[in-house]
C-alpha cells in the first residue's frame, strides 16, 4: 500500500512538473495572457491594466491597483468575510464560554476531590 | 509567582520569564513599524492591508504570548478587537458610500474631496482604503485570539477545551 501511494505521487509530481514546463515564460510578450486580444478576438483585461494603471491611479504597484481600485467591490467582499469571521467567533465562543463556566460551577462540587488529587500527583 | 507553578493552560497563564518578556517588548516596536511600513508603501512595493494588519496583529499576539492577556491589556485592550474590526470595515465602506453620494460610482475614489488631481486622488482612495483594511484585519485577528483564550483570571478546567 505504500508503495502504491508512492507511486501515485511520483506520478502526480511528474505530471505536475510536465505542466509547469510548459507554462509561458514570465512577462513573455505573446503569453496568450499578455495578448491584446484574446484568441476569440475580445480585449484582454490585463492589457488595460498594464497600460493605465498608473495614470488612472498614480500608483506605481500595479496590483495594489487592480487589487484596491480597479477591483475594490472584490477587496470590499474579502475585508468583510474577516469581518464575519471575526463575529463569528465572538458570538459562538463568549456564550459557549458562559454557558460552560456555569455548567462548571455546578458540578465543580462533584469533581473536586478528584482534581486535586490529580494536581497533588501532578506536582 | 504563583500562578507560574500551578500547571495551569499555557493559553490563559503564563510563566514569568523576564528573558522572554523583554526580548518580546524589545522586538514588538520594530514589527509595528514594519507593519506600518508595509500598509503605507504598498503604493510602491508588494504590501498592502491585509498583510501589514496581519503582521500587526502579530505584533499584539506576540505580547500576549509572552507577557499574559493581563500585561497586554495595557497595549491592546480585550474589548477594542471587535469594535475595531467594525470601524476598519465602516472605513471602506463610507469611503464607497462617500463616492455614491458625492455623484460618482460605488467605489469610485476620484469623487472624494481632497483637491488633487483625479490620478492623486484616486492614489489617495486606495490609501484609504488600505488602513481601514489594515485595522480589520489587525482587530479580527487579535478579537479571535482573545475570544479563544476566554476570560482571564480564573483557573483553567479540563471542560474549557
Amino acid at each position: 500500500m505504500k508503495r502504491f501511494v508512492l507511486l501515485v505521487l511520483i506520478a502526480f509530481g511528474a505530471l505536475m512538473f510536465y505542466g509547469v514546463s510548459t507554462l509561458p515564460d514570465r512577462a513573455d510578450p505573446r503569453a496568450p495572457a499578455n495578448l491584446e486580444e484574446s484568441a476569440a478576438g475580445s480585449p484582454v483585461a490585463q492589457d488595460y491594466y498594464i497600460r493605465h494603471a498608473y495614470e488612472d491611479a498614480h500608483t506605481p504597484n500595479m496590483v495594489t491597483v487592480i487589487l484596491a481600485d480597479y477591483r475594490a467591490y472584490d477587496t470590499l467582499g474579502e475585508t468583510m468575510v474577516i469581518f464575519a469571521a471575526g463575529l463569528a467567533c465572538f458570538l459562538i465562543l463568549r456564550r459557549r464560554r458562559q454557558e460552560d463556566l456555569e455548567e462548571w460551577e455546578e458540578s465543580e462540587g462533584l469533581e473536586e476531590s478528584e482534581e486535586s488529587k490529580e494536581d497533588g500527583t501532578r506536582s | 509567582m504563583e500562578r507560574g507553578r500551578e500547571g495551569i493552560d499555557p493559553m490563559r497563564g503564563y510563566y514569568d520569564d523576564r528573558i522572554v518578556a523583554l526580548s518580546s517588548r524589545l522586538v514588538v516596536p520594530f514589527i509595528q513599524l514594519f507593519a506600518l511600513y508595509v500598509v503605507f508603501h504598498g503604493h510602491y512595493s508588494p504590501g498592502g492591508g491585509f498583510q501589514g494588519g496581519a503582521m500587526l496583529a502579530a505584533s499584539f499576539l506576540l505580547i500576549r504570548l509572552s507577557v499574559g492577556s493581563d500585561g497586554a491589556q495595557l497595549q491592546f485592550r480585550k474589548g477594542w478587537g471587535t469594535p475595531g474590526s467594525s470601524i476598519g470595515t465602516l472605513i471602506y465602506l463610507v469611503t464607497g458610500l462617500s463616492t455614491l453620494l458625492l455623484g460618482g460610482y460605488f467605489l469610485d475614489y476620484s469623487q472624494l474631496p481632497l483637491g488633487m488631481g483625479e490620478s492623486e486622488t484616486r492614489s489617495m482612495g486606495i490609501l484609504i482604503v488600505e488602513i481601514g483594511v489594515a485595522v480589520a484585519v489587525a482587530c479580527t485577528l487579535t478579537a479571535i485570539y482573545d475570544d479563544l483564550v476566554g476570560e482571564e483570571g480564573r483557573r483553567g478546567s479540563p471542560h474549557d477545551a
